[in-house]
């Protein structure tokens, strides 16, 4: 963290390019965001790993050697081997745990992109709108969102999972119904601290249109503290669908889930630990990686948010 | 007349502005309920085949179910009041009861992993902070940093195949041998054991505790050492430390009894959150651990469609959370003299 910040202020203060040009030249040397995010060694590892996930998840079909979902009753609980045809070993189905793991990471990738893309769409919408409209509108809301919060996330999931069924898209719902309180808190409060600014004043003064003001004036602004808390929040929701599938509650088996393969795996820990352990793995790299970009972001973008290490 | 402090005034109005919210909760749960999917009474009678209509209509009647629902609504909430929370579809016993026998499990099993969490995390992140930099600082910032990112369900599962399965050591599931379970008293077994002197079932009830303690307090005590530390670093910038070494206050007092106490703040304030948290989030680690709190009730209870239990547990939870807030709240009040003037 300090080895970034250290590097930043010299590249933009920049005094040795100063000294070497006596007539003074203006020289912009602002390192974007990408640049400061890949100097900071940890956010530097995050983005590699993050990276393989991805490439993982879009090329399974391709990567994978088996068929995920093909069950071979002849190899059940086979275990792994490298020169066997199951490298990683084979689930109580006979099916490949290492495909299967390739495939999951595609499910994981996308409930977390889209919960995320649900959640920040409609909290940061309906925030910034109570943030700069304020009144009944934003305490209707706000009363509301005192209301969700106070139930604990995993119960309002595990309900609304049980009212609608598992489902790729039901545990996007279901994610995304308490998701976007957080969203709509710090956007409100962001929106709050920026409407009283000159430039707010000047682009109301000028007559433009509150929408256009919420939109093109202050969204600018507050981008980066409100993309640190989606990358923050991102690997809660992954952990929590692998948690709902692990419960039954979440993705259908019939889809390769982390969740639920650690579930078949449960029941044959002492024999066959690989069936659990490995989508346990990769489960909790992919939320390191995560974990590792957000903390990365919010030290270059914004290290005022959460006053963490 | 009673005169109030500023302070009490606060807290009392705290406590007010909390009872809206909770009776919110409460109607909360009501619809909930309302809206998950098949009839209680179907549910009650099996798949209904062989059993006459007028039966079903006196199930109706019984429970209520044919008043309107804004009376319905009423009834309940008059229920809650009196602690009649109804009949568990599936057990035939009050909800009460059924819920009443599962939170002293889950809150034996909250307070254990949040005095291991505050018990390592606040040395360590106060050591952390002190030796900023140093390789005990960045050990524990990995850890801490490996806590947060371990899914507990997985971490659950990988201490029950090491430490239980290969080694032996500890047992996998419930809070202690049939047989072993101490006289009830609080139905917190370790509280209970010592009570009544039972060290045979204190050391089954600890045994037991281990593993699914363990597994909660590691992404608690990665928080609470996150936050001590970055606390007690901003602490000890403050202008207040360096008069305090000026004057020649030795260097552990200047911890100890300046830093310390104000870094405790934001810790204490995260503890509350976290232990509300932990009391109504671990229905994952109950349920692998066959812990027979409110967390596995409730997980059951959704499965085999018990309503009742599930919308009683629901307001439980809320209600606690709720509560955890107040507490919280009061407690940074008190802690904090900023807040008292």
């Amino acid at each position: 963290m300090s080895h970034a910040t250290v590097q930043t202020e010299e590249l933009t203060y920049c005094p040795h390019v100063a000294d070497s040009h006596p007539s003074y030249e203006p020289v912009v040397l602002l390192p974007s965001a990408w640049q400061r995010l890949w100097a900071h060694s940890g956010a530097r590892v995050g983005l590699v790993l993050l990276a393989l996930y991805m490439v993982c998840a879009a090329l399974a079909p391709v990567l994978s050697p088996h068929d995920p979902t093909a069950v071979n009753l002849m190899s059940r609980l086979a275990a792994p081997s490298l020169s066997g045809p199951y490298i990683l070993g084979a689930d109580q189905l006979g099916r490949d745990i290492l495909s299967r793991v390739l495939y999951g990471a595609g499910v994981s990738i996308l409930v977390g992109l889209a919960t995320i893309a649900v959640s920040a769409g409609v909290g940061i919408t309906l925030g910034m709108i109570a943030g700069y409209v304020g009144g009944k509108f934003d305490a209707l809301v706000s009363r509301f969102t005192e209301l969700l919060l106070a139930f604990p996330y995993m119960i309002f999931v595990i309900g609304a999972m049980a009212v609608m069924g598992p489902g790729f898209w039901n545990l996007i719902w279901a994610l995304s119904f308490k998701g976007w309180v957080e969203f709509f808190r710090l956007a409100r409060a962001l929106t709050m601290a920026e409407k009283s600014k000159e430039y707010v004043e000047a682009a109301r003064a000028l007559g433009r249109p509150t929408p256009v003001i919420i939109a093109a004036e202050i969204l600018p602004n507050i981008l980066s503290s409100l993309m640190v808390l989606a990358t923050m929040r991102m690997g809660k929701m992954i952990v929590m669908e692998s948690s709902l599938s692990f419960l039954g509650l979440g993705i259908p088996p019939s889809i390769p889930a982390w969740g639920s393969m650690i579930n078949d795996g449960r029941r044959f820990l002492l024999t066959s630990w690989w069936v659990a352990t490995i989508p346990g793995i990769a489960l909790a790299g992919l939320v390191l990686a995560m974990n590792l970009v957000g903390e990365g972001m919010r030290d270059v973008l914004d290290p005022k948010l959460v006053s963490g290490s | 007349m009673i005169r109030l402090t500023k302070l009490q005034v606060r807290v009392v109005e705290r406590i007010i502005a909390t009872i809206p919210l909770a009776l919110a909760v409460a109607v909360a749960a009501f619809v909930f309920m309302r809206m998950l999917p098949g009839d209680p009474v179907d549910i009650m009678m099996g798949e209904a085949a062989g059993v006459a209509q007028g039966e079903i209509e006196a199930l109706r009647r019984q429970l209520g179910l044919d008043q309107p629902i804004l009376v319905q609504l009423s009834n309940y909430l008059k229920g809650v009041f009196r602690g009649d929370l109804g009949y568990s579809i599936i057990r035939g016993r009050p909800v009460a009861e059924v819920i009443g026998e599962a939170i002293p499990a889950t809150v034996e099993l909250a307070v254990c992993a949040m005095v291991i969490s505050v018990l390592v995390g606040v040395p360590l992140g106060t050591a952390s902070a002190l030796k900023q930099n140093t390789a005990l600082d960045r050990a524990t910032s990995a850890a801490s940093f490996l806590g947060i990112s371990m899914p507990p369900f997985w971490l659950g599962i990988v201490a029950i195949l090491v430490l239980a399965m290969n080694l032996g050591w500890l047992p996998t599931s419930g809070r202690a041998p049939y047989g072993y379970e101490p006289r009830h008293i609080t139905g917190l077994f370790i509280l209970d054991s010592i009570l009544t002197w039972d060290p045979e079932a204190l050391a089954a009830s600890l045994r037991h505790l281990v593993l699914p303690s363990l597994t909660l307090a590691t992404g608690v005590t990665a928080v609470v050492v996150r936050i001590t530390r970055s606390s007690m670093l901003d602490v000890m910038r403050a202008d207040y430390i360096t008069f305090a070494r000026a004057k020649g206050v030795p260097e552990r007092a200047v911890t100890v009894k300046h830093a310390l106490r104000n870094a405790m703040i934001p810790t204490a304030t995260l503890v509350g959150l976290e232990f509300g948290s932990l009391l109504g989030g671990n229905m994952i680690v109950e349920t692998i651990f066959s812990w027979p709190g409110l967390g596995r009730v409730v997980v059951d209870a959704i499965f085999a469609q018990d309503y009742p239990v599930v919308q009683a547990a629901v307001m439980v939870y809320a209600l606690t959370y709720v509560g955890m807030n107040l507490i919280t709240d009061i407690v940074y009040t008190v802690l904090n003299p900023r807040m008292s003037i």
